[in-house]
């Protein structure tokens, strides 16, 4: 088995009283796709923002191979190699598409500092940014303001960001939430590509069951913060585990998330 | 004609075109100044609004690209002003106590703004503003308490070098008199607004390099969305750092420029809050987050500073048969009026002169 890319040892973090992230120690290996579930309230975004470095971590470690990103700025981790896309849609609004990827391409080659070339002399940065427009399908709207997009297309770009940084580590915050039946597939469809390259490994926070039946090699399942169940796709569904987080103990949990677990 | 929006490159709207044009008429304009308007006046009024196009410009590459609020800009504007009197008092009229006045203030104003960005860009916008706000009351509480420096509340006067004498003559001709072109002298009088022409034009481009490169970019997706600008890898601390001692130095050569030009420094050509909110009217009335916005408001603003007391005189002079009118158009009230042209202006170009026409034309 290859070596772990992504570790978390006893990653908690505590608002108060609430302990959010109770504990969680995770080994994810590249090559592997690990899907994340768990109820409204689970921590499974706490979760990321604990390893993409939005949040700090109350206690435990979070290591990328033989590195400590623990103590970490976002942008050190990206620098990294770890790449996080959002739940919520967080682009650039007013910026253009192709202006949009191409600060992530800018950001990973090191050439956000240049600041006495003009940018269309650059023809090597926009190039590798119309490639990743090209691979998302977003010719089209190139030109138009992030916040003038579908929200379908604000999806697609988010996704579109996230690839053009090339992480080693892809992480996915329901990447298709919100998203029309029509558009939900090209997303999926990306995800699937990047499973291909061996080298890369992915975390996805995902609800819809019939997505993580065709994409996990893996599932984990969050519950009041703390790891439940970890396992082979097949097992952990066929367990009533996440029938009884989804059901039993969150009564809360929307009738939606019952009908895709059953 | 109709046709479809081209995907290879953005269109540039009739209003952006609009905008450019008037940039480069403005440009041209004062270019030839001093041979288009033959009166010393003038060319105060012209080498002023080159000073402040370029004081404006540096003030927007923190506001309008990055974000940042300041109020302390006047206070690096002061730094290179009154390191260039000071230098041209005590070595006496030299390039040796410019370069010298100039690189102190320089240093001066980068070590000024690096200490209070690493120390608080971190915090709430509010805050910042804050501190820039009290540390640029500190140095003008400084500059007029420490009065055998700075000449305090009367400041400085000193000589610049010969050259930009009025009494230089630049060019002569057979009979030892200095030669006219179209009229003009082309003395040192000439030389000067030609230095200051040139070295605020070359600041300008500088600027328009820094955002139109790969970190004008940076500094926008800052100002749109720090956290995923954080998040893509982007150490904003230290990009905000470095573009607040950006438009330090700028201002702070900025101030050098004037210092020379006038011949005198003082708290009330350099360091008064009332520049710093003449910065602010020209940034908000040309238009934020755009260069050619700071021409558009600095050339308005200054003319109206000169010229709008005159033109009131001239309107009341005519209208004197009109009731009231006279008394309305009165020269002293040209504050009142200008305050109501400002309003019109922010009313009516919401996003400024710049922002607002170069939205028009767009297809949507």
């Amino acid at each position: 088995m290859t070596e772990p890319s992504l570790i978390t040892q006893d990653l908690t973090i505590r608002f108060g009283g609430h302990v959010a992230v109770d504990a969680v120690s995770c080994a994810f290996r590249p090559g592997e796709l690990t899907v994340i579930v768990g109820p409204n309230g689970a921590g499974k975004t706490t979760y990321f923002n604990l390893i993409s470095g939005q949040l700090r971590a109350t206690q435990g470690k979070v290591m990328k191979g033989a590195l400590d990103l623990t103590q970490m700025a976002p942008s050190r981790r990206a620098q990294h190699g770890i790449g996080r896309a959002f739940q919520l849609t967080n682009l650039f609004p007013k910026l253009t598409v192709l202006e949009n990827i191409r600060l992530a391409v800018q950001a990973r080659s090191g050439q956000g500092w240049r600041f006495l070339t003009p940018v269309h002399r650059l023809t090597g940065l926009q190039a590798d940014a119309e490639g990743y427009l090209a691979k998302t399908r977003l010719e089209s709207v190139a030109h138009l303001p992030a916040a003038a997009l579908s929200h379908g297309d604000q999806r697609k770009l988010e996704v579109a960001l996230l690839m053009a940084m090339e992480p080693d580590i892809y992480m996915f915050d329901e990447p298709t939430a919100g998203m029309s039946l029509d558009h939900a597939p090209d997303v999926l469809e990306l995800i699937a590509a990047l499973k291909q390259d061996r080298s890369k490994t992915i975390l996805l926070v995902e609800h819809k069951m019939d997505v993580v039946r065709a994409l996990a090699d893996r599932i984990i399942v969050l519950h009041n913060g703390a790891l439940l169940a970890d396992g082979p796709p097949q097992e952990v569904m066929d367990s009533d585990i996440v029938r009884d987080v989804y059901l039993g103990k969150s009564p809360a949990a929307p009738s939606r998330a019952s009908q895709e677990v059953a | 004609m109709t046709h479809a929006p081209s995907l290879a490159s953005p269109k540039q709207t009739w209003g952006a075109l609009t905008v450019k044009l008037l940039v480069l008429l403005v440009a041209a304009l004062l270019l030839f100044a001093p041979f288009l308007f033959q009166d010393t006046r003038s060319i105060e009024v012209a080498a002023r609004i080159c000073v402040f196009i370029v004081l404006v410009a540096s003030y927007d590459v923190l506001i309008g690209y990055t974000g940042i609020v300041s109020f302390a800009h006047t206070m690096f504007f002061g730094f290179g002003a009154y390191g260039a009197a000071i230098a041209l008092r005590t070595m006496g009229p030299g390039w040796d106590a410019i370069a010298l006045g100039a690189s102190v203030g320089c240093v001066i104003s980068i070590v000024v703004a690096a200490a209070i960005g690493l120390l608080s860009l971190r915090v709430k916008a509010i805050f910042f503003a804050m501190i820039t706000l009290a540390a640029a009351s500190v140095v003008m509480v400084l500059a007029s308490q420490l009065s055998q420096i700075t000449g305090g509340e009367d400041g400085i006067t000193y000589k610049t070098p010969a050259v930009f004498k009025t009494a230089y003559k630049l060019l002569v001709d057979d009979h030892g008199k200095v030669v006219r072109w179209f009229g003009v002298k082309i003395n040192g009088k000439l030389a000067a607004y030609y230095f200051v022409y040139a070295s605020c034009f070359a600041l300008f481009l500088v600027m328009l390099r820094l955002v139109g490169s790969p970190i004008g970019t940076v500094l926008k997706a800052i100002r749109e969305n720090e956290a995923r600008a954080e998040a893509i890898g982007y150490r904003v601390v230290a990009y905000r750092t470095f573009v607040f001692c950006f438009s330090a130095v700028v201002a702070s050569l900025a101030g050098t420029i004037y210092a020379i030009w006038l011949k005198y420094t003082g708290p009330k050509t350099a360091l008064s809050f009332t520049i710093m909110i003449d910065i602010l009217l020209m940034v908000v009335i040309g238009g934020m987050g755009t260069m050619w916005g700071a021409v558009i408001g600095a050339v308005l603003l200054v003319l109206a500073q000169y010229y709008l007391r005159d033109l009131m005189g001239s309107a009341a002079e005519a209208l004197v048969n009109v009731p009231l009118a006279p008394q309305v158009l009165a020269p002293d009230r040209w504050l009142f009026w200008l305050g109501i042209i400002f309003i019109l202006l922010v009313y009516n170009f919401p996003k400024g002169i710049a922002g607002t026409l170069a939205d028009k034309g767009a297809s949507r």
